[in-house]
């Protein structure tokens, strides 16, 4: 980490950790810096192109090959001889530069879950990765920044890479939390206060005493789609549950906060105890609105699983909603567990029969359909509820597919009901299916 | 570096599963991505497209994906730039790293109709439309030199490999 002079000013979260990066100094919000990056994380979407702009760069040897992190996701296991070879460019590259962190298919999963799985970041790190999801590990305290093949093969490269420091809003959760809301919820009620661009460029910060009652998955959530409201990237002010985490990953408490008299663009108090589950309706994820809004909408097919939703506590309440229930008729269920440790561990809870049992297709870790790979593309006119981060036309397969974006109670409560429905109808009560 | 090109205006918030779906992105060969660019988007734009033209867009072009992709398959299907309200950061990093010109500059694209022939100066970021002139947002100094090498790969060369090998070596 780069040794940096005391500040002038106060300071938010992602000037302080984007500063401990500069070269050269400080990073006050608007500053064009140059950065030392902790970590480069690389999918097979990005990474083969990557390492053919890096040859061009002149370079032989990637800059420092322990901070590199490959991940075999987007299109694996291989749908085409294209993607075939995609995944083959991975393991070369992996062997050829002898890079430790390369995960492939069997002992991975998708690259945002594995990073903190696997103990790959800490708090107060600046990772890039060759994915605008890369922001997921906020929820860990780290600066995560998504950029494209070119720019990655830079940072093999040379190490660092340039960033605008990103000026920042701050929210604040306060309030309990109630039944079937969750960080995904949370976000989307963001998102639909923001629109689509309405944090352009920024940073997201998040804070308040109400986040001790969500997890580090439902942080990932939080944090996963702030770039659908335009952020670079989004960060959960560390508190006990990140210290908790900090300490049994890496032995060491986290020390790092933003300064209580930072300068933000904005800073908002949101009371969750009145929030409702909430959905995105096509085509753009931030339109959200509440629920109940669109109670009862017919639905042809539900996906569970992506970089932020794939998580333990996603499958948990997949099977609460499923327990004792089938996927409705005519109705398609696919669940894809993010990581292959979560995939062991849905195993060993009794989730995967739980599933089965109820009908629903259990996939292979990966990104699969989320972005319209494999693993479940969709036909015209098919209404999809998926809990994954982007609903625009096309994104999961045909372009007159509606898909709607929710949390995984709600998906699960509409592979059951064939509708959408409140969750807690499912609970409460026996219900109609079909 | 002069560009030009007919205008194909475009709305806001239009995102890289429009530009390029996700399917496609197994193979980042230029004309092959051309095939399927715009493909999912409702209209026609796709078959606005062709050699020489400008995309002319509101808010937000290139949300969503950090795919490289997307700046290939624009330029594989004959587009000489973009001209925006304004671009999402990772789309508008792609596009300079890989030498697409990218400009931002609300007044122009108000001013621009559709199939209107118009040119840009890449180097000044000045756009000309019939016997208007309009100058884009500056760029800070480091995108710059970024643009000028002619995109990321011929700017890392600059600080990689030895003078005799690469035209115009910054000054150290």
């Amino acid at each position: 980490m780069t040794r940096r002079r005391a500040p002038a000013m106060p300071e938010t979260l992602v000037e302080k950790i984007a500063g401990a990066h500069a070269v050269g100094g400080t990073a006050p919000a608007g500053a064009t810096i140059q950065v030392d990056v902790d970590v480069v994380v690389i999918n097979d979407g990005c990474g083969p192109l990557a390492f053919e702009q890096f040859r061009r760069m002149g370079v032989n040897e990637v800059a420092d090959r322990n901070r590199v992190v490959l991940v075999n996701d987007h299109f694996a296991p291989a749908p085409t001889l294209a993607a075939a070879r995609l995944l083959n460019a991975m393991r070369q590259f992996a062997d050829e530069q002898r890079i430790p962190h390369f995960y492939d298919l069997g002992s991975g999963g998708i690259e945002h879950a594995l990073l903190p799985e696997k103990g790959l970041v800490r708090p107060g790190d600046l990772v890039f990765g060759g994915d605008s999801h890369t922001c997921t590990i906020g929820a860990f305290g780290a600066v995560g920044i998504g950029v494209g093949s070119t720019d990655i093969a830079g940072i093999l490269a040379l190490g660092r890479t340039w960033m605008r420091v990103p000026h920042t809003r701050r929210w604040d959760f306060v309030g309990h939390r109630p039944a079937f809301v969750t960080g995904k919820d949370l976000v989307l009620q963001l998102l639909g206060r923001l629109g689509p661009d309405g944090a352009s460029g920024e940073a997201i910060e998040c804070g308040g005493p109400a986040l001790a009652g969500f997890n580090l998955d439902d942080r990932m959530a939080l944090c996963n789609m702030a770039p659908e409201g335009g952020a670079k990237t989004a960060l959960v002010i560390p508190d006990q549950t990140t210290e908790a985490w900090a300490e049994s990953v890496h032995g060491s408490p986290v020390g790092i906060r933003p300064d209580d008299d930072a300068v933000y663009v904005s800073r908002e108090t949101i009371d969750v105890t009145a929030l409702r589950p909430m959905v995105a309706r096509p085509p753009s994820p931030a339109d959200a609105v509440p629920i109940d809004a669109v109670a009862g909408l017919r639905v042809d097919h539900v996906y569970i699983g992506n970089c932020a939703n794939g998580t333990i506590s996603d499958l948990r309440q997949t099977a609460a909603m499923l327990r004792g229930h089938r996927v409705a008729k005519g109705v398609r269920l696919i669940v894809v567990p993010a990581t292959q440790a979560i995939y062991r561990q849905a195993l060993s809870e009794g989730l995967l029969e739980v599933f089965v049992s109820a009908g629903a297709t259990v996939a292979s870790p990966g990104c699969g359909a989320c972005f319209g790979g494999h693993m479940g593309l969709v036909d015209a006119g098919e209404v999809v509820l998926a809990n994954i981060n982007r609903n625009y036309h096309g994104r999961m397969g045909h372009p007159n597919a509606q898909i709607y974006l929710a949390n995984s109670y709600v998906a699960a409560a509409a592979a059951v009901a064939g509708r959408i429905i409140d969750p807690a109808e499912l609970l409460r009560d026996e219900i109609g299916v079909g | 570096m002069w560009v030009s090109g007919q205008v194909v205006k475009l709305g806001h918030n239009v995102s890289t599963d429009d530009i390029i779906p996700g399917r496609y992105c197994d193979a980042f060969d230029e004309d092959r991505l051309a095939e399927h660019v715009f493909e999912s988007m409702p209209g026609d734009t796709r078959h606005r497209l062709g050699p020489g033209c400008l995309l002319v867009a509101g808010r937000n072009f290139g949300c969503g994906s950090a795919r490289e992709h997307a700046p290939l398959a624009l330029r594989g299907a004959g587009v000489t730039g973009v001209v925006a309200i304004d671009f999402a950061r990772i789309f508008f990093r792609n596009a300079v790293n890989v030498g697409l010109p990218a400009l931002t500059c609300p007044d122009f694209v108000h001013a621009a109709e559709d199939g209107a022939f118009a040119s840009v100066d890449v180097s000044s970021q000045r756009l000309r439309i019939g016997d208007r002139s309009f100058d884009a947002n500056p760029l800070p100094e480091l995108v710059t030199a970024i643009r000028d090498a002619g995109g990321l790969v011929p700017w890392v060369r600059q600080l990689t490999v030895p003078s005799h090998d690469s035209p115009g070596t910054p000054p150290k």
